[in-house]
């Protein structure tokens, strides 16, 4: 009907090796970039550094998990960085009033809350979730600042920072909730209704519709797990550091699109994996440390990363002209 | 095997401003493929999504398996049995074939989690049924059109359905893949299956079906029993005989050659185009939706490049322009779809008509808003346009005045060769024979015409010569005496290589 | 003759909340509503407002600029830096071609590449804030010979009682709302914006078009770096973080679409506006300035959810 006549033969043109291989690009960046520090400096590859990027790739790995349901949704959420930093200082601030349990639990259920907040927003409205979620922005992060007074929050009792230091081997327990979370969604994604339906509600909304799926509740669901995330990563933020900033996680969430895409999930839904995101997470980590242990100054990290996201739209472009743009 | 499947009556269904199904009856029995017929508009796609539950009629009765029934969403519709395979597939591309045939009606556990080899073993059970050669686990994006379309065809075999739609289905298969989706549908058939096939080719059509009912204009001409029949009746119930009084065609006083193009070939669209079209000529460009019309005439105005070809403008070689530099020497093309490519919907009229002339609407670059507002009274008034004022959105008129708008977008600058792509599919009957009109008018003050249209009696009406194409080549050229129906269905309809050499019956 | 209540609401309920609150305001506290404090307002928002009349043109092609942040940042940094070396002329010179540069950048990727917007100016934000810190070596620059140099005049001047910034800011809308408005080029733009297949149809080069708004996002960025940088006489390498953000929730507020094809300069102006007259209500109020956010949040919400139910006639029907 529309003037751009897509080509019948979608698939054929390339082999099915390059093809996975340029669907996958994130490993290669990986496995790339891990080889290159590794010949550049002799701490790269050790066990414990190993360990030490995984900690500190986790907490944006974890926010990157839910945003990575929402993207497949073909939406989009801003709200993270400031919903994480609501969490982290819930989590000490109500510590002295209801303890430390009690004040995790209210920690992750408001930030859930204001999940599906954002999610019923979104599908009530019809507002595109970019507004919505920006408003999120804005507002959590006013609601960051209203209950903290603008001041950092500090942990009275320094047992709760204890809470984190659980290891397993050179794995931190906050490394393991990421992984262990970025399996479980993978499993919920590949293996459960409500996992196949994100797909199809990205990739074809109204064959999704027409079939009978409730879109509406849905995507409230994937925001609510969005916001579940960003609860996670602050309260184990806030255990880490032993302070809740009210400017945690600021820009955290461009940091976590960044993650998520460079991953190759398709930003307008429908396509991609927790794996790509988890190669994304820990590509920007590699690159973060790696250049750290260079020494080289944070700004070749910034650049780098800029770069590398750019290079990566190229890779996909260069994938959706092959395969037939949709 | 003489069952009822479904049977409606009286359906009536109206949008603004046209009434697009009129007190429509007819049924469909257990194990017959019945066709649905008629032109571009009569109705046919509005009738098959409220069969499919994508519609609510306004009045009028649906009696399914002798219960009478209202069909509310197409989830409804498909658990009763009924399938609607469209034209364009609604599958999900990364999902894999097995998701694809039972979407939405997964096999899980209480939890949710999906039964995967059950998923599997059904879906490969209904596929293999239909005689496919691939596998369920397949991802549908990497699969061939042909194939997706099995897949859609499985959700049937999948969900038990007593009565599956097929809108067009062969419009983008090869022959080979055609014999095998006849072989599919024949399954169905001996299965029990009542099918309804809408198509607009003819030979298909007497091929395979058992009963035939034509549309047109929204209402039921009837419906025959195929092997009691033939094209030229079909065709007479398709148009109608009194319609020939509609067209008006230019007087025949041509001049100059305006444009010739020659050797025209884009890959995988069309190959080897060549005609001419002279001052005063209405050419008419006939073939089915997807034979590469569009496409030439979106080549020769510079929307896409050849792969080769030679174009001349007034007796010159000229390189493909790019549309504006098409514009700026006389070319018009109104085109295929208003909204997506004709009008931007949110503007008013007057930023509409002067967008591809913003050069000579404008004094230094800055927009001469006097002009443009005149420019709006004049042709508001030359075409009887229906709008509150120069501001008022075009998304708010009717379909009849937005093309009018369109028109007079391309005619205000008055070019030298005006190309309309299906001028006018989906407007009402009163707008339809005032474009023609305005058609005949533009040739008679010399300007050079080409028509393209999937309307035969459209393009009859208006054309001095017309031109048919199908997959992308041109499959003869008629003019005078052999300007006939019969002779334009035939060219389009037989398959195309073949149809080159021999055009006159 | 009746008054179409829902026409008037949709097309100017905006300026209806917006005056509700300033009269509110108003009547709670005498020293809000005076021409002092008006322009006060005026020059806080001059800096977010002469970005956001850039990113309005790239946002009414249908694009996003995520980048204007840290552009901000960098492009200050060099105009205080060059100042110290080639003066204030030079200086500004070079920022402003600066600006064009990283403009025409994005332009070349979203508009030539068909780049995503989010991603490229999300990346470029990263790069940008990189390009920042290796520029200035990470330490903090100042105008050195604050007193006795001329830049002083576009964050601190004022003629006639009127602050610079605010004869620059309102001065650059009226250009900027002429060429969007009246021009060729803003004719373009909103066709892009509104259909971009029709605009090709129609001969309109789409991907200048974009390129086009892209350089002027780049600068507008550009002025704004300017008048920062002669506010501050000096520059941080943070000193425009979260500037990209705040410009969206200015347009969008202003009722610009973030789907292109719609909205003015003049909106952008009211919207950008709103947001300083909220923050200066509330502070003058006597709450803390970041309760502005909660409030912007609430306003964004409902401004733009009435709008989109009331063009579905969901509303007041």
């Amino acid at each position: 009907m529309t003037a751009i006549h897509t080509t019948p033969q979608r698939a054929g043109a390339m082999t099915h090796a390059t093809r996975a291989l340029l669907r996958n690009h994130i490993w290669l960046f990986l496995v790339l970039a891990i080889a290159v520090f590794s010949g550049a400096t002799p701490y790269f590859l050790t066990t414990n550094n190993m360990g030490n990027i995984l900690t500190q790739g986790a907490f944006i790995g974890i926010l990157a998990i839910g945003m990575t349901l929402v993207i497949l949704n073909g939406e989009i959420d801003l709200s993270v960085g400031a919903n994480l930093a609501l969490a982290g200082a819930l989590a000490i601030g109500l510590q002295p009033a209801v303890g430390v349990w009690p004040a995790i639990g209210l920690a992750f259920l408001t930030s859930t809350a204001l999940g599906v907040l954002n999610g019923l927003l979104v599908v009530f409205s019809g507002m595109h979730s970019f507004i919505v979620t920006l408003g999120g922005l804005i507002g959590i992060r006013g609601l960051v600042f209203v209950y903290t007074g603008e001041n950092a929050l500090m942990v009275e009792d320094f047992s709760y920072t204890e809470l984190a230091e659980v290891y397993l081997g050179p794995l931190s327990l906050t490394a393991m909730i990421f992984l262990g979370l970025a399996a479980m969604f993978q499993w919920v994604l590949s293996s459960t209704r409500h996992g196949r339906e994100t797909y199809s509600v990205g990739d074809n909304i109204e064959a999704a519709h027409d079939a009978g799926i409730n879109i509406k509740r849905h995507k409230v669901i994937n925001f609510g797990i969005c916001g579940a995330m960003a609860g996670i990563a602050g309260i184990l933020l806030s255990m880490r550091l032993g302070t809740a900033e009210p400017n945690a996680g600021r820009i955290w969430e461009l940091w976590t699109i960044i993650a998520v895409v460079l991953g190759g999930t398709r930003l307008q839904g429908g396509y991609g994996s927790l794996w790509m995101t988890v190669g994304g997470v820990l590509t920007l980590a590699v690159l973060r440390n790696g250049l750290r242990l260079l020494n080289t100054p944070n700004y070749v990290e910034l650049m780098v990363m800029g770069s590398v996201l750019i290079l990566a739209l190229g890779l996909n472009r260069l994938v959706e002209m092959r395969e037939g743009a949709r | 095997m003489n069952q009822t499947v479904l049977s409606v009556s009286g359906i009536t269904k109206t949008f603004p401003g046209v009434r697009a199904l009129d007190d429509v009856s007819f049924d469909i029995r257990a194990g017959e493929v019945h066709a649905l017929v008629g032109e571009n508009g009569a109705g046919k796609s509005t009738l098959m999504k409220v069969l499919a539950g994508l519609y609510k009629p306004d009045s009028g009765e649906i009696v399914h398996r002798g219960e009478a029934v209202r069909l509310t969403s197409p989830l409804e519709a498909r658990n009763r049995g009924i399938l609607l395979i469209h034209q364009e597939l609604s599958l999900s591309p990364e999902l894999s074939a097995a998701e694809n045939i039972y979407l939405g009606a997964w096999p899980t556990n209480r939890l949710g989690v999906l039964d995967k080899r059950k998923l599997r073993a059904d879906a490969q059970a209904a596929l293999d049924a239909l005689g496919c050669d691939f596998g369920a686990t397949a991802r549908v994006g990497t699969l061939s059109i042909a194939r997706q379309q099995m897949v859609e065809i499985a959700r049937a075999q999948a969900f038990n359905a007593n009565l599956v739609i097929f809108d067009e289905p062969t419009a983008s298969l090869t022959e080979g893949e055609k014999v095998q989706l006849f072989q599919t549908i024949e399954r169905l058939r001996a299965a029990g299956v009542g099918i309804v096939y809408i198509s607009h080719k003819m030979d298909e059509i007497f091929e395979i079906t058992d009963r035939i009912t034509v549309l047109r204009d929204g209402a039921v001409q009837g419906t025959v029993e195929t092997r009691d029949t033939g094209i030229a009746e079909i065709t007479r119930m398709m148009i109608g005989r009194d319609l020939d009084s509609y067209f008006h065609r230019a007087r025949a006083d041509f001049g100059a050659e305006t444009l010739r193009v020659e050797g025209l070939t884009k890959a995988g669209l069309f190959r080897d185009v060549s005609f001419s079209v002279r001052e005063g000529e209405v050419l008419g460009l006939y073939g089915l939706v997807g034979a590469g019309r569009s496409e030439v005439v979106e080549t020769i105005f510079g929307i896409r490049k050849p792969d080769a070809g030679r174009l001349f403008w007034r007796g010159e070689e000229t390189a493909f322009p790019k549309p504006r530099k098409a514009i700026e020497i006389g070319m018009a093309l109104v085109p295929e779809s208003r909204k997506e490519q004709g009008l931007i919907l949110g503007m008013g009229g007057r930023q509409n008509i002067t967008l591809p002339h913003l050069r000579l609407f404008s004094r230094l670059r800055v927009m001469q808003e006097r002009q443009e507002r005149a420019v709006f009274d004049r042709y508001r008034e030359r075409l009887s346009i229906k709008t509150t004022g120069p501001e008022q959105p075009v998304s708010l008129l009717s379909g009849g005045n937005q093309q009018k708008f369109v028109l007079a977008k391309w005619l205000c600058a008055e070019p030298k060769l005006v190309i309309l792509d299906e001028p006018t599919r989906g407007i009402d009957v009163g707008s339809k024979s005032a474009i023609h009109e305005l058609i005949a008018g533009l040739a008679e003050q010399g300007l050079a015409v080409i028509v393209i249209s999937s309307e035969m009696p459209e393009v009859l009406g208006v054309s001095h010569r017309v031109l048919t194409m199908s997959e992308g080549r041109v499959a003869g050229e008629f003019s005078g005496d052999s300007m006939t129906e019969q002779n334009l269905i035939e060219a389009v309809s037989r398959q195309a290589p073949a149809a080159v050499e021999s055009e006159v019956a | 003759m009746t008054i179409n209540w829902r026409g008037l609401l949709q097309r100017h309920g905006l300026i209806l909340a917006f005056g509700l609150f300033l009269a509110g305001v108003a009547l709670g506290n005498d020293a809000f509503l005076t021409p002092g404090n008006i322009l006060d307002v005026l020059r806080q928002v001059s800096i977010t407002g002469l970005i956001a009349l850039g990113v309005t043109f790239v946002v009414v092609t249908g694009r996003l600029d995520l980048s204007v942040g840290s552009m901000l940042t960098l492009l200050t940094v060099i105009v205080v830096d060059q100042h110290n070396t080639l003066g204030p002329g030079l200086a500004i010179l070079c920022t402003l071609l600066a600006g064009l540069a990283i403009g025409a950048w994005n332009g070349l990727l979203v508009g030539y590449l068909g780049f995503n917007a989010l991603i490229v100016t999300l990346a470029m934000l990263s790069l940008l804030n990189g390009v920042t810190l290796w520029y200035s070596g990470g330490s903090n620059v100042n105008v050195v010979g604050a007193d006795q140099s001329w830049f002083g005049v576009f964050g601190r001047g004022s003629v006639a009682g009127i602050p610079v910034p605010v004869i620059l800011f309102l001065g650059s809308a009226g250009a900027a709302s002429f060429l969007l408005r009246r021009t060729v080029f803003g004719r373009s733009v909103y066709a892009v914006g509104g259909n971009q297949v029709t605009s090709v149809f129609s001969g309109i080069d789409a991907r200048l078009t974009v390129f086009c708004a892209y350089l002027l996002s780049g600068l507008a960025t550009a002025l704004a770096a300017v008048v920062m940088g002669s506010r501050v006489m000096g520059a941080q390498n943070t000193i425009g973080q979260g500037y990209e953000l705040t410009v969206l929730a200015g347009i969008i507020l202003g009722g610009t679409s973030l789907m292109g094809g719609s909205g003015s300069i003049w909106r952008t102006v009211i919207g950008i506006a709103m947001l300083g007259f909220i923050q200066n209500g509330l502070l003058l109020m006597g709450f803390p300035y970041y309760v502005q956010w909660l409030v912007t949040w609430a306003i964004i919400i409902a401004a733009v959810w009435i709008d989109l139910a009331a063009k579905r006639g969901k509303v007041f029907a």
